[in-house]
């Protein structure tokens, strides 16, 4: 075990921790908003947009994200000329902009997935209730089918966090030096491997714990069971 | 996009890119069947009375399922090779240079990722099986490996079905990132005539394709499989 090379690099990996965390945390909310969409599409009585976001789903869930990461930021590069008529080029020319639009669409086509099956698990009485007092289609969705969907979905929303979090990886195969792109630059300039494996899944695993300890704390905050029986009782009561 | 890139032969390239998919085929098979044998070998360890068998796989698929796999990719990249030489030497006494062959490390990388996946959907098939049933077999007085081969080995793998066929799916999109330690296959095909004919979208969009043909393909086989294994069981 080489230490002086674990003391050198473990602030170096550090220092890339807020590049993973950006790429992970702004395509996990650009995608969950995309996902609710899509999962509203899915289950629409439109065919169109039904078979839409069905169609989109499949081919995202079916291709590797490396390739869809590769064809985003060199694909581009044979419709350059085009993307500079239209003026999109300054965009797809920037790793990080091409990466986080290959894990947003990415994470969204995952996502709505689990939304879907979430707002599938909503009891129909609960809706049937909903519309007996009047509430449109939009409040509806806002204040009942939304909440109780979200919490059911949680659990699998959790797996999807974490996943991002490793897929943000891939980003490096692109030029964008986080973590593992940092630690894969030290690897192959050393040759030591092993430490630099220790202290890069060091600090992947502790992120995923706390994003782990995160989502179970939300679902207890969201689980009215687990709510104080006082309040409980005051519901009753009043 | 030029489509005569896309001309079978010395012409173009899709003769290259099928051999690629057959490439990332062969990759994924062996290591999903590696996978599967470490699976099981850990599930049970998982299952075991003994405590320290079930912390060494609790902190395998802990640290699998929480790193990235290109990560893991590396490590075995650039280590594999001297872990190999140091058994090389002082088992055999074998001091020349020696490196693990690609296709090795990269059915060992994919392998280990989809092993990590596979315990927990092995272990939680082994859970499901009916209790009861494995005491009937011993109270006919089916010894220990009769019992395993007989009751346990059939239903775990019906159970497990569903879940296997989501590592399968896992395994295959995995095997693109062998292409980073230079393995030709599909990405790797790829990123060879995108470079070489300046026409990268065309490329990329059909290792797209090719992907989404393989996993469409088996998705159906998996299915089949699930009917197939479901036929004498009743359901609503």
């Amino acid at each position: 075990m080489n230490w002086e090379l674990i003391n050198e690099s473990w602030p170096v990996l550090l220092a890339a921790v807020p590049d993973t965390i950006i790429l992970a945390l702004s395509s996990l909310l650009i995608g969950f908003v995309l996902a609710i969409g899509l999962a509203i599409m899915r289950l629409s009585n439109n065919r169109p947009a039904s078979s839409f976001a069905y169609g989109f789903v499949y081919v995202f869930r079916s291709t590797p994200l490396l390739v869809q990461i590769f064809l985003i930021y060199y694909g581009s590069g044979q419709y350059r000329m085009f993307l500079e008529d239209i003026g999109l080029w300054v965009m797809f020319r920037e790793p990080w902009f091409c990466a986080i639009l290959a894990l947003t669409l990415n994470t969204a086509a995952y996502s709505s997935e689990i939304i879907r099956g979430g707002i599938q698990s909503v009891p129909w009485g609960e809706v049937e209730a909903g519309r007996a007092v009047g509430m449109s289609r939009v409040l509806l969705f806002r204040r009942i089918i939304f909440p109780v969907a979200i919490r059911q979905a949680l659990p699998g929303y959790g797996n999807e966090i974490i996943l991002m979090v490793k897929s943000t990886s891939l980003a490096s195969t692109i030029t964008i030096l986080e973590i593992t792109g940092e630690a894969k630059k030290i690897i192959a300039a050393t040759w030591s491997p092993v430490e630099v494996f220790i202290i890069a899944g060091a600090i992947y695993l502790f992120i995923n714990f706390i994003v782990t300890r995160a989502v179970t704390m939300t679902e207890r905050r969201l689980n009215p069971l687990h709510t104080s029986t006082e309040a409980n009782v005051a519901v009753q009561v009043h | 996009m030029d489509l005569t890139l896309l001309a079978w032969g010395d012409t173009g390239w899709s003769d290259e890119m099928v051999f690629g998919a057959m490439m990332t085929l062969a990759v994924a098979v062996c290591s999903y069947a590696l996978g599967i044998v470490i699976g099981s070998g850990f599930a049970a360890m998982k299952l075991s009375q003994v405590w320290l068998l079930r912390w060494i796989a609790d902190l395998y698929t802990t640290v699998i399922r929480g790193v990235p796999e290109l990560l893991v990719i590396y490590l075995v990249f650039f280590g594999g090779g001297s872990v190999l030489r140091g058994v090389a030497k002082g088992l055999f006494g074998y001091g020349d240079y020696i490196d693990l062959p690609i296709f090795v490390t990269g059915m060992l990388c994919i392998g280990l990722s989809a092993g990590a996946y596979a315990t927990e959907v092995i272990r939680g098939a082994v859970l499901a099986v009916p209790k009861g049933q494995i005491e009937a077999a011993r109270a006919v007085g089916m010894r220990k490996w009769l019992r395993f081969r007989r009751v346990l080995v059939p239903q775990v793998a019906r159970y497990a079905l569903p879940g296997l066929g989501n590592v399968w799916q896992l395994t295959l999109k995995e095997t693109s990132l062998i292409s980073v330690i230079g393995l030709v296959e599909i990405m790797r095909q790829a990123a060879v005539g995108a470079g070489s004919t300046k026409e990268p979208f065309t490329f990329y969009i059909t290792a797209f394709v090719l992907y989404l043909g393989l996993a469409s393909i088996s998705n159906r086989g998996f299915l089949r499989a699930e009917v197939w294994a479901n036929r004498g069981v009743r359901s609503a």
